[in-house]
């Protein structure tokens, strides 16, 4: 495993190198300040008509009212954004020919599909970590608690790295990244809605349709309930597509 | 120090090389040579455990390149087709990369960069991005990056293309002085590569191999009688008829012809027979000027042609 880190390090920086993950990240960051700006400014908007409603005023609440709004649109916009981050991984390596020289270096393929997956983790965790800016500004000013809003990223954190293996086995299977980004964007969104059938599908299928969703799953993350039911759905995913990601490139070796 | 049996491989339907064997000792340096999809790149990429044989082996320093791949890429340096390299580096750290992905010690890594650097001719340029370089640079780094690592083999496609004819000769002199410490196989499709770098030349065309040996048997082995070149001032028709008629000639090729009267001949005789002296005294008794006289050696490329056409021609 001594290979993972050079690479790792050449995956990190070639994504700073390139404008993609300032980008990518500029416009996550923007999209979600609007976000932020917006669920604050309707919540606020509540607060006053609340001032002559005592009723509508019990249920006020910072974390539902503010947070639980944006952590959703954050997954949602993942899900456009991801792809853009994911695309370059494998494909930009065989368009280039530079795969070639990857896989004939001592390097195990293991090493190199973990290598590439934990760089862009890492690109998508600097990212999400500038989001805490706004949990911070909303800290400073109003008690919402803090549970919430740790589980909410870890939530979030486990449903991008999710995205980032799948993205990543889109990249694996073709030299063109605009393919890879289709595939990645097509298949999440349809991980994303599979949950919506479930209300009409049979009791059978609805229940392992809303289970396969990416965004059911989620749900709870932002109010504060970390149940290992979904964070071993995640895990599971991610495990399955770099072990797919794994598989697609090895292929290079036994496909004959 | 490589052993390859009956390599073959097909991309579905078509049989890019079929029943290549071959065996390169220690030391050597092999050229392999080959028109444009003769399966060069292929065997090439086989040998690096890129991609596997459809049937057959190959073993490296004793190593299968199937079951050993690990081992296998642990000996080689491998320059690939078209030199590919990460653009978005600089020369340096992309050494650093390589040289860290191969498991070089801090120590030894610094030492073999700066080394193979100075070998390449790429010191002047290691802070420049990869992608900004000229093809000729970049072909230098992408020999750089396969020396790293001191590997034992070293296999190197087409490494000479888009040079300028100062750089083909620094290269060639660099690959020529690995002759002996290690094995090299090196593609191209230019002729006078292979008798310059070579000890010993494998030709292929069309995915089989036509022959295999030094590049002075080869051109001695197709050679099938002495050939002469004259230039000869007088009237191009009669000269001709001339030098044919001569005992032992065999065939008389105007070969071009100059200016004012003078032209070339290319005249074949028959073997074990020296028809200088006779052609000489044909040219003076006619009055003749007879400007040139020597003996040619087939070259490489005729020897190639030959090759490939008669294969051709024992097929159809």
């Amino acid at each position: 495993m001594s290979s993972f880190w050079p690479i790792f390090k050449r995956e990190l920086r070639s994504y700073f190198v390139s404008p993609i993950a300032y980008v990518v990240m500029v416009m996550f960051l923007a999209i979600a300040g609007y976000f932020f700006y917006s669920s604050f400014a309707f919540f606020n908007f509540i607060g006053f008509q609340a001032m002559s409603n005592p009723m509508m005023a019990r249920n006020l609440n910072i974390t539902e009212g503010v947070l639980r709004p944006l952590y959703g649109n954050l997954g949602v916009i993942l899900l456009f954004i991801m792809p853009l981050l994911t695309m370059r991984l494998f494909a930009e390596e065989k368009k280039q020919g530079t795969i070639e020289l990857l896989l004939t270096y001592p390097v195990r393929d293991l090493a190199a599909v973990l290598a590439k997956f934990a760089a862009c983790l890492a690109v998508y965790t600097l990212m999400l970590g500038l989001t805490a800016l706004y949990p911070v500004l909303l800290i400073a000013y109003a008690e919402p608690e803090v549970g919430p809003i740790l589980a909410g990223y870890v939530g979030l954190f486990l449903l991008g790295a999710a995205f980032i293996a799948l993205g990543a086995l889109a990249s694996s299977l073709t030299e063109n990244q605009i393919v890879a980004a289709a595939i990645t964007f097509g298949i999440l969104l349809i991980f994303w809605v599979i949950g919506w059938s479930s209300q009409f599908a049979g009791s059978g299928v609805g229940w392992v349709l809303s289970h396969l969703s990416l965004l059911e799953h989620f749900d709870d993350f932002p109010k504060g309930i970390i149940d290992t039911q979904d964070v071993i759905f995640y895990l599971n995913f991610m495990v399955l597509c770099l072990f797919l990601t794994l598989r697609s490139l090895e292929s290079h070796r036994w496909r004959g | 120090m490589i052993e390859v049996e009956q390599l073959s491989k097909s991309y579905g339907p078509i049989k890019a090389i079929e029943d290549v064997s071959f065996v390169v000792d220690k030391g050597e340096i092999l050229g392999l040579l080959g028109p444009n999809g003769a399966g060069k790149s292929t065997t090439m990429r086989i040998l690096t455990c890129f991609m596997p044989p459809t049937s057959g082996t190959a073993r490296i320093a004793g190593y299968d390149i199937f079951k050993d791949s690990l081992k296998v890429r642990r000996r080689i340096g491998y320059v690939p087709e078209n030199a590919p390299l990460y653009t978005d580096m600089p020369v340096a750290s992309f050494l650093k990369f390589v040289g860290e992905i191969k498991g070089l010690s801090r120590r030894e890594r610094l030492r073999q960069i700066g080394q193979v650097m100075d070998d390449c001719g790429i010191s002047e340029v290691q802070h420049r991005y990869i992608g900004k370089l000229s093809k000729g640079y970049r072909q230098r780094v992408a020999l750089a990056q396969a020396l790293l690592g001191n590997p034992d083999v070293l296999i190197l496609d087409e490494p000479t293309i888009g040079l300028d004819p100062r750089q083909i000769i620094d290269i060639r002199r660099l690959i020529k002085g690995l002759a002996g410490q290690k094995t090299v196989i090196l593609s191209t499709h230019i002729l006078p590569e292979v008798s310059m770098t070579c000890q010993r030349v494998i030709i292929i065309n069309r995915g089989r191999l036509v022959a295999v040996d030094t590049p002075e048997n080869l051109t001695a082995k197709l050679q099938k009688s002495p050939r002469l070149l004259m230039r000869i001032e007088g009237p191009a028709d009669e000269v001709a008829r001339a030098l044919g008629g001569i005992h032992g000639v065999q065939t008389v090729k105007q070969d071009g012809s100059s200016p004012g009267n003078v032209a070339t001949y290319i005249v074949e005789s028959e073997k074990d027979r020296d028809v200088r002296k006779d052609l000489a005294a044909t040219v003076v008794q006619r009055n003749w000027g007879l400007l040139e006289l020597r003996p040619v050696d087939l070259t490489l490329e005729e020897v190639f042609v030959r090759l490939v056409t008669e294969e051709k021609e024992s097929a159809t």
